[in-house]
Formats: C-alpha cells, structure tokens, sequence
C-alpha cells in the first residue's frame, strides 16, 4: 500500500455506538505494520522540536527510528530512558499541545502520530514481557515518595534507576493515583495498563505502602526523624473538589467528578462492585477539562443523556481535542458559552433542573482567554437529574498543615522551584498537581523527573 | 525471598525444557507476585472480636501505623476485600503498644453484615487512618481551657463507642466528665462497664423504659438540668436524628455542643467531596474539616437527607420500617427533613 507521508496512518476505535455502551477501551492502538508504516513518515530531524515539547525529553525520532526498522524492544529501551509510564503517557498526554504540536510535518499534513507510537511500543514490551532493567548498584540513600500518582512514579522510578531505596506512601488502597481513580478504564485500561506500569517501577526495586495517608497516620518529619528517611517526596495532587457556590449545590444528585469518577474507576461501580454510584438518567457535566469529558462519557456509558455545560466557546475547552472528538461522536450534548446560575431541586430535595444564562466573550483576562461575559436576560431552564461539577481542585491542607517549616502559596499550593523541585524546607521537595494546582498526568512526571534530578544533586 | 523464588520457577521451567511452559509459568509467577507485592505490607488481621448486642459488634485490628498518631475523634475507613466498600468507622479505643485499634460497628448494610461474619484471625485488606481532625477536647494544648468546663457527653446507640475513647482520654488527663448513654432499649445497650470506669458520672437512658432512666438522652439531659446540674460543654455522638434533637435542646439551654458527623464518604482524605455539608454559611467536608463541628450550625435536615442519597426506593422502605416510631426523614419519602 502506498502511504500518502502527508497523512497518518488511522488508527482503528471501537464504533461510538458501540463504545457509549461500555467500559472497554475506545483506540484499539496500531498493529505492528501500521505502527512502522506511522514511524516510517518521520524525517529524523537532527534539531528535533518534537523533544522540546516533551515535558520528560524522550528522544522521540530516536524511538521512532527504531520502531521503523520493527526493533521494537529497543524503542522501548530508548523511551524508558526518559519516561517510567509509557503505556499511559501515549494514551492521556495531550500530545496535540506537546510533542506532535511541535512536529516539523505537522508543517504540512498531519503530525507523526508519536503518542499512538510510544503507546504501540509499552503495549509491545508489555505483551513480550519486557521489563525496564533494576538498577543493582545501591547508593544506600533512603528516600520516602508521598503519592502513587504520575509524578510519584516517576520520581520514584528515577530514583531506583540511580540505586536509590524509595518506598513510596499512598494514602488510597491501590496504587496509581488519579491514573486509577480518575481517568476511566476506556481510556486507561486499570489492569492491563496501568497496574502493569506500576508493577514496572516496583521492578525497579521501589517499595509501595498503601493506606499510609501522609500528614495523619505519620509526618513528614516522623519520617525524617523516626523512619530515617534522608529525603522526602510529595506528589500528593491536587485535592478538594470547588464548587460554584450557586443555590442548590447540596441537593441529592450533584456531586463533585472526582466523587462520580472515584466510585465509578477506584471503586469499580460500573462493574457491580458493593460501592453504588448514581445512575442519572439526565445529566449535566459542568466544566470543560479532560475531567468534565471523562464524567460526561461515564455517565452517558452508565446510560444517561448528558449535556456539558461550559462557560467559553469550543476554541477554549480546556480538554484534549481527542476527548472532544470521542465524546461528541458518542454523543455527548455541548452547551458552549453558557453557565449554570442556579440547581432547581424537588420537593424531596432531588435535583430536578438547572438554570443556565448564556454567555458571550468579551476582553482577555490575566490567562490570555477571553473572559466570559453574562448575556442578561439569556437565563433558561433543562431538565436534569443529576450535575456534576468539574470545575477543578483547591490544594488539600494534610501534608502542608503538618509539616513544620514547608511554605504555600497563597492558594495553598506548596512552593518548589521548576528545575529541583525544592521546597524550603531542607530535603523536602514537591511537584505535581500539589505544586501548580490541578494539571495535566504528563506536566506532573516532568516535575517528579525534576525532583528525581534535584534529589540526586543533593546527595552528590 | 522474591526473587529466590523467581529462580527456582527459571530452574523448573528449564527442566521442563519446554519454552512455552517456561513462558506460562513465567507469566502466573508475575501476575501472583503482582498480587502477593502490592499487598506486601497490608493484611490487617482482627485479633479480637465480640457480640456486644443483636446487630453491634466489636472488633481488635492490627493496624501499627494508625495505633501509633490516633487521637480520641478521629476515624479509620475500613475495606473488607477487592470488591468491598470504603467503610468510616471512628476509632473507639487504640492501644499504642499492641498496634491495635478498636471498631465497633452495626450490621445494616451488605458491607458491614459481610463484616459481622469475620473472625478472629481474619483480616481486612485495607485500614486506613487516622483520618479527621482529633477532638478539640483532647489535645494536649487545650487541657488547662478544657479543665474550667463542665463537660456532659450524650451517646446515641452506637454512638457510645466513640464517645469512649474521649471520656477515657480526659479521666486520664484529670477531667471531669458526665455521660449520658441513651438506647431504646436495655438489650441494645453496651459498653457500660467500660464507661462507668471512666466517667466521674454515669446516667443511661432507655426509650422503652427497660433500664435506667425511662426516656431518651434528650430527656435525661433535661431531667438533669431540672434537678440543678449545669453544663457548659456537650459532645453529641449518635445517629443523625438524635444529635440533632440535641442539638435543639442545648440551644435552647445554651450548652455550646459539638456534634461527630458520619456522612457518607468515599476517599476520607479530601478528594471527592461526597462527605460535603453545610455549617453556618460554609461548606465543609468532614472527612478533612471533622468529623466534629459545632452543633448549633450544621445544617442537619440536608445532612440527613444526603446521608440517605444511595439508599435504593427498597432501601428507605426499610430504614423508614426499621426506625419505626423514631423515623423523622432520612427516606426522602416522608418529608421528615423539612
């Protein structure tokens, strides 16, 4: 077959139709002939801008290079240099803004397909049984990493590589963070994927203690001073769920999406484990993240109509462009540039409506986007019996109020320095949603990378 | 010892001499490793467990990490196995030196009815904890405020268990304390033993009248108050209606009183916001705001309301039918909220 270079090669998904019926995973991933077909689009530049857009520097053309000639096992060597989770980044980073935005033949046509390629590779390596090799030079240094998420693994695995003791602290009772309560098993497959790359970094030679919830069953410092850590870890995310602050907030059927997520992914609801979750029959998805997209498509797998309500235009969504596109073929509802003022509720106190007012853009506010402005007089009523609100994450005060000597922002959110990940408490360091507020699985590995860097800096 | 056993598969596999089998051995090796790793540390094993009435149950755990920074008021959630719920319990006693921590529970609910059939020497597969702030009145720091006050804990049903441990706390620090326990009857009623060794004065109540003082802690309190005895501070533990008429009557008796809140919760580390509710003008979530807050200005209609949100229609059937007499809302059929 003949490959037109300027397009890639498509990738196969399960029909919309099909999918908005079920948990299982919607990109089906390359087979190896699509993926060397893919890799074989890439012109290597030698001043590769696709790195730079990477938030953990894999030398992508490096990997690409090797999938292109099928020496696959070696692709995967060269992507595990840089990134401990490989099966998970090529399925949630938002590769548009990053590495493929950055793609030399995106100039042109379509942009190397480098997330759907990396994701080829650690599905390769994970089906052939190749694991990331240990590390079995012990330097003897005792390091304690708070939180399982994405940016723990990563620091963790970091550290094992350079012959680091690390024990990791999740306070859940599995490991993986948002990576397992979050994001749903459609679009990150739990058992396959990501306890697979999890059991990767305990290959490594690094120890996970669930239910340790830092800053109530033992502190920082007890750590420091009673357990003999030399140096301390916090990946510990984002936290407490906002909330508008409308009337009605509190009725029967609005909950937070990390509480509709939790139950459905962490606590497996969908597949009748004893944890129940609401199954509303009219939903309202509120927010416009990669998180308000994984609600609205649980909700609508569970049977629902939804609708997501967001307060700017398409061009703002803050979600990937993929979630986007899957979401409306399987046929989630947009309102854009509308936002609730108010949750009308039953005489039992259930929710039973929303109010919206339509909204238009006016001048760019302090993050560039244009601010959205109230149309007065717009307001109208839907029927509803369920809101989820997806409106981010304040930072949670566990680890921050019990730990002496560790400043915040004044959002809450604890300081580090990007390059180290020091925080100004000595041999301290943080990174992840815990330092810049909720963000993205890839930006919180970049910075557990850093912190890997900072940490072993300072032990040289 | 891992990997020791890893090599022993290699050396049966080789001399299988069969690389398939070798491979398949290899790949139930992993995935068993996987499962023995990830629990590497876990297991809480019950080491002691009694029937204390009908449908109440105690129970000793092994859990060394939460037994080591727990403090009367805070709580643990509970997961009996992979397909189990998170369970809130409040810490009811700990000892520091055994690494153990006392549950008590009621079997109402599919998760605590599977709990109630587990043995001593079985285990949990997680306990998490301590979660929730400690009781304000048992902190070192507040000892000399705490001492000046006149102190009179009210348990509901269940409620005495964590009533116990706060009791216990401030007999050991010097404090006096009255306690009413309240029940609805004499063969529900528990832990009395144990509290009276702790209170400086002991009252039990029953609503049917089978022993003590015939009439709910409510009534026990005002028969107290009409007999002379004044308070200044009451804890409130118990079901959600009873801390509410509690909460009714100390505010008009003027008694500051601090209510444990049990909503339903999901996480308890502060992620989901399951556990929301109204206090004054503020939403709080308990499992990071709480468990303890000031009973004049929680919003207990909604409270009461939310905790019945997953109740299938069958489910607040029962609870409606269970409470009898004693039903005030909570089904979200009745109104009783309002």
């Amino acid at each position: 077959m003949a490959v037109d270079v300027l397009k890639k090669v498509p990738i196969s998904e399960q029909d919309p139709k099909v999918r908005a019926t079920n948990f299982d995973e919607v990109c089906l991933g390359y087979s190896k002939e699509e993926a060397m077909d893919e890799a074989a689009r890439c012109i290597n530049c030698k001043n590769a801008k696709c790195i730079t857009g990477c938030p953990v520097s894999i030398n992508i053309p490096g990997f690409i290079e090797q999938v292109k000639d099928g020496n696959f096992e070696k692709a995967y060597e060269v992507i595990s240099e840089s990134s401990a989770l490989p099966a998970v980044c090529g399925r949630v980073c938002p590769q548009e803004s990053q590495c493929e935005g950055k793609c030399i033949r995106g100039i042109k046509g379509d942009p190397i397909s480098i997330g759907k390629l990396e994701r080829f590779v650690a599905d390769y390596a994970c089906n052939n049984g190749i694991k990331p090799k240990a590390n079995l030079n012990k330097n003897g240094h005792k390091v304690a990493v708070i939180g399982s998420g994405p940016a723990g693994l990563t620091c963790a695995g970091d550290l094992a590589k350079a012959g680091f003791d690390v024990t990791i602290f999740e306070a859940l009772h599995e490991a993986g963070g948002v990576l397992v309560y979050g994001i749903p098993e459609f679009r990150l497959p739990k058992e396959d994927v990501v306890a697979k790359e999890v059991e990767n970094v305990k290959n490594l030679g690094v120890k996970i203690e669930t239910n340790v919830i830092v800053g109530k069953s033992i502190t920082i410092d007890e750590l420091i001073e009673e357990e003999n850590f030399e140096a301390v870890f916090i990946g510990s995310g984002a936290g407490l769920p906002r909330f508008m602050g409308i009337p009605g907030e509190q009725a029967m059927g609005v909950f937070s999406a990390n509480e509709f997520l939790t139950r459905n992914n962490l606590m497996k609801a969908f597949k009748d484990y004893d944890t129940p979750i609401w199954h509303g029959k009219k939903v309202v998805v509120v927010g416009g993240g990669n998180v308000a997209m994984d609600a609205a498509r649980t909700a609508l797998r569970l049977g629902a109509d939804v609708h997501v309500v967001y307060r700017r235009s398409e061009k703002e969504l803050p979600a990937r462009v993929e979630e986007v596109h899957h979401a409306k073929e399987e046929g989630v509802v947009f309102d854009l540039l509308q936002n609730p003022t108010e949750i009308l509720t039953n005489d039992d106190g259930y929710v039973s409506g929303i109010r919206i007012i339509k909204m238009e853009l006016g001048e760019p506010d302090e993050s560039g986007r244009r601010r959205p402005v109230e149309i007065p007089g717009s307001e109208y009523e839907i029927e509803a019996d369920t809101v989820i609100m997806s409106l981010g994450t304040s930072p949670n005060p566990l680890i921050s109020s019990t730990t002496k000597g560790l400043d915040v922002n004044k959002r809450g959110c604890i300081i580090a320095t990007e390059d180290t990940g020091a925080t100004s408490k000595d041999g301290v360091y943080a990174g992840g949603d815990a330092v810049t507020g909720a963000a993205t699985v890839i930006l919180a590995m970049g910075a557990g990378k850093q912190a890997a860097k900072g940490i072993i800096e300072h032990f040289k | 010892m891992r990997r020791k056993n890893k090599s022993n598969v290699r050396v049966l596999g080789a001399k299988a001499q069969d690389k398939k089998y070798n491979e398949r051995v290899e790949k139930v090796y992993d995935r068993l490793c996987s499962i023995i790793s990830s629990k590497e540390v876990a297991m809480y094993k019950i080491v002691r467990k009694e029937k204390l009435s009908d449908k109440i149950y105690l129970m000793d755990v092994e859990a060394p990490r939460v037994a080591h920074s727990c403090l009367p008021g805070q709580f643990v959630i509970v997961k009996i196995d992979d397909v189990g719920e998170r369970i809130p319990l409040t810490i009811c006693d700990y000892d520091r030196e055994k690494g153990t921590i006392t549950i008590v529970f009621q079997s109402v609910g599919a998760s605590t009815t599977r709990m109630a059939d587990l043995e001593v020497g079985d285990s949990f597969m997680d306990f998490v904890g301590p979660l929730g702030n400690p009781s304000d009145l048992c902190v070192e720091e507040n000892l000399d405020e705490v001492k000046k006050k006149k102190i009179v804990f009210i348990a509901g049903g269940v409620g005495t268990a964590p009533v116990y441990p706060q009791v216990k706390w401030l007999k050991e620090h010097g404090v006096d304390t009255t306690v009413i326990i309240g029940a609805r009857s004499k063969d529900i009623l528990f832990y009395e033993d144990e509290m009276r060794e702790v209170a400086t004065e002991l009252y039990v109540a029953t609503d049917d009248g089978t022993y003590g003082f015939h009439g709910n802690g409510c009534q026990q309190l005002q028969a107290l108050v009409d007999d002379g005895k004044s308070f200044d501070h009451c804890v409130a533990i118990g079901p959600m209606i009873m801390m509410k008429f509690v909460c009714l009557l100390t505010k008009e008796l003027g008694i500051h009183t601090i209510v444990s809140m049990n909503p339903i919760m999901v996480d308890g580390t502060g992620m989901c916001g399951a556990c929301r509710l109204m206090v004054g003008d503020e939403v709080k979530f308990a499992c990071v705001d709480g468990p303890e807050f000031d009973g004049h200005l929680v919003d207990f209609p909604q409270a009461m309301a939310r905790s019945a949100q997953y109740k299938t229609e069958e489910g607040r059937k029962m609870l409606a039918l269970q409470e009898g007499d004693t039903h005030h809302g909570g089904c979200g059929n009745c109104g009783g909220e309002k």
